[in-house]
């Protein structure tokens, strides 16, 4: 479903702060993998997250999402393809409009915005009955501004929306690093919900090991740009967080008593 | 004596006779000010284009209006215009990567060489409502305000519906968070050009009823028009928010930016009934505008402020010193 092939991205080139933030990273997804991606700081989540977004051309290398190339296409051109959920619980909707408004846009997501009604009737109940899910009450509040919302609301209305028009793939940036741990576990049982329920193909960035092991069938370890560990099915059922610690040291050096800290 | 004399001086029937005047232009200038609030609020982008695409609207109207067109004909290439020139400041600002409102200013500069151009390198061009047939006019102006009503009415009907599009959506989410915008499949870029164009499209129409009203073209009639629509913007979102404090809805929203307009022409009418220098009225239209702008913000303040917080905390301390 994606194949990320060789993909490298050097920040500020030729400049004394110069981040070869990816290396010749390799990364191939079936449909139906839900992989967790862990790694210390700057190891290259992020910045892999954002190169099959599109949000920056990558220096080589080529993206595939179903088979398609789209390593050519900005962002909102690769929108058909993927659905995001961003770190932020601010970025990923528009508080200035509805939350009616809000799934509309999103139900629209890589589709043509012509000039028929912005939200139709029909699509209410279908929204009405996909709030519901959410158990926070947003159903009744549909014309209410989202800035009103607390940032834990916001997210899982993002992550309702991201997956409201099935996407190939669904990206999953530390979406609940900015939440108190009761919210996070929410959105992350929420996530785990949407994803089985839709058979999503889904990349999640985590800093959580606990979460790494718990979710998804196959995680992945970055680091200096490139994937250093890559385990799944039935070894990754028996992973424990020594476990991951221990490989961390293993494959990446000696120099990763500090990154094993900020790991766990 | 002098004092006495002054208000003396000061006739109710004059105040009373100029009023509706004040009002005609107001409802024009509302529809300016409905061009800003696309840019200004939903856009997020501060235009400063419109200084120059009022008076292109202006010119083009004079013009061909003076060419024998008949004056919709006339209006409806001024739109035309003002949309190009909002497009240039759209392009200016996305596919070359200016700053928005250097994009604006640059635009406005080089829209006074066209503009002069436009009107035969002359900074004036007098359309007689005698000679001509123009449909908004100073010469009746409770016709022209009704004119002006049936106008601003349509267009806020029709931005009513645009917006309510899928398309104008998604130029309403480009202005509240475009980084959601792009991961949704929105091109902002585009969304931000057709936003420019739409805006200054309103800006110069309003520049050629403008003209017809006042009957006559000048290169300078729409130096500080960004100022004027900002005060109609905001005078009609203050009032809006003190009539119906529980919110309201977007149609009424627009409404009541003409509404804005009328009243910042009546303030004008006022002003100048009492007398004040002429040359003064952008100074006072600044004062205004600050005002107006302020209020919001100070509203807060009255609430919750530092100033208030230690206030109260020093009034806590005494009332536990009390206590001990």
């Amino acid at each position: 479903m994606l194949d990320i092939n060789h993909i490298s991205k050097t920040f500020n080139p030729g400049t004394i702060n110069e981040k070869k933030a990816l290396q010749g990273l390799n990364l191939h997804l079936s449909e139906g993998d839900f992989v967790t991606v862990i790694g210390g700081n700057g190891a290259g989540k992020s910045t892999m997250l954002n190169a099959v977004a599109g949000v920056w051309p990558v220096d080589e290398g080529n993206i595939l999402i179903d088979g398609a190339d789209v390593t050519g296409l900005p962002e909102f051109r690769r929108a058909p393809y993927i659905g995001r959920v961003f770190q932020d619980p601010m970025m990923g909707t528009a508080p200035n409009m509805q939350i009616e408004e809000n799934l509309a846009l999103a139900y629209r997501r890589g589709k043509k915005r012509g000039l028929r009604w912005g939200v139709t009737k029909k699509e209410r109940e279908f929204y009405y009955e996909r709030l519901q899910i959410l158990g926070l009450g947003l159903e009744d509040r549909m014309t209410a501004k989202v800035g009103l919302l607390s940032g834990g609301q916001r997210q899982a209305l993002t992550l309702l929306m991201a997956a409201l028009q099935k996407p190939k793939l669904l990206l999953l940036d530390e979406h609940t690093a900015a939440l108190d741990p009761a919210t996070a576990a929410k959105v992350l049982e929420l996530s785990d919900r949407i994803v089985q329920e839709n058979g999503l193909t889904a990349l999640m960035i985590t800093h959580n090991m606990t979460d790494a092991i718990r979710h998804g069938n196959r995680i992945v370890m970055m680091n200096e740009g490139r994937i250093i560990l890559d385990i799944s099915g039935e070894e990754k059922k028996k992973l424990t967080k020594a476990d991951l610690l221990q490989k961390f040291a293993e494959v990446a050096g000696v120099q990763e008593e500090t990154d094993a800290v900020l790991l766990s | 004596m002098q004092i006495a004399a002054y208000f003396a001086s000061l006739d109710p029937i004059n105040l009373f006779k100029s009023l509706p005047g004040g009002v005609a232009q107001g409802v024009v200038w509302g529809v300016m000010a409905l061009g800003v609030y696309i840019t200004f609020r939903l856009l997020d982008i501060a235009d400063l284009t419109v200084d120059g695409s009022f008076t292109t609207g202006g010119a083009v109207t004079a013009m061909l209006i003076l060419g024998g067109c008949p004056a919709w004909a006339a209006i409806l290439a001024a739109i035309l215009a003002g949309m190009l020139a909002g497009v240039c400041t759209g392009l200016l600002h996305t596919r070359l990567g200016i700053p928005a409102i250097l994009a604006g200013i640059l635009t406005q500069f080089a829209l006074y060489s066209i503009n002069l151009h436009i009107m035969g390198m002359a900074a004036n061009k007098s359309v007689n409502p005698d000679k001509f047939p123009v449909f908004i006019s100073s010469r009746h102006v409770p016709a022209a305000i009704l004119t002006g009503v049936l106008i601003a009415a349509v267009i806020v009907a029709a931005l009513y519906w645009y917006f309510g599009t899928e398309q104008g959506s998604a130029l309403r989410a480009t202005g509240s968070n475009p980084a959601m915008s792009r991961a949704l499949g929105i091109n902002i870029d585009s969304m931000k050009v057709l936003g420019l164009g739409l805006s200054n499209a309103l800006v110069a129409l309003a520049g050629g009823l403008m003209t017809q009203y006042q009957g006559f073209a000048d290169i300078n009639m729409g130096r500080g028009s960004i100022v004027i629509g900002l005060a109609a913007v905001i005078i009609g979102e203050v009032v809006c928010g003190a009539v119906f404090r529980k919110g309201s809805n977007f149609a009424v929203r627009l409404s009541f930016i003409i509404v804005g307009g009328i009243l910042y022409y009546m303030v004008m009418t006022a002003i100048l009934w009492l007398k004040l220098n002429s040359n003064d009225l952008k100074l006072f239209t600044a004062v205004i505008v600050a005002v107006f702008l302020a209020v919001p913000y100070l509203q807060a303040q009255s609430k919750s402020s530092f100033k208030l917080a230690g206030k109260r905390g020093r009034a806590a301390e005494k009332e536990d010193g009390a206590h001990a």
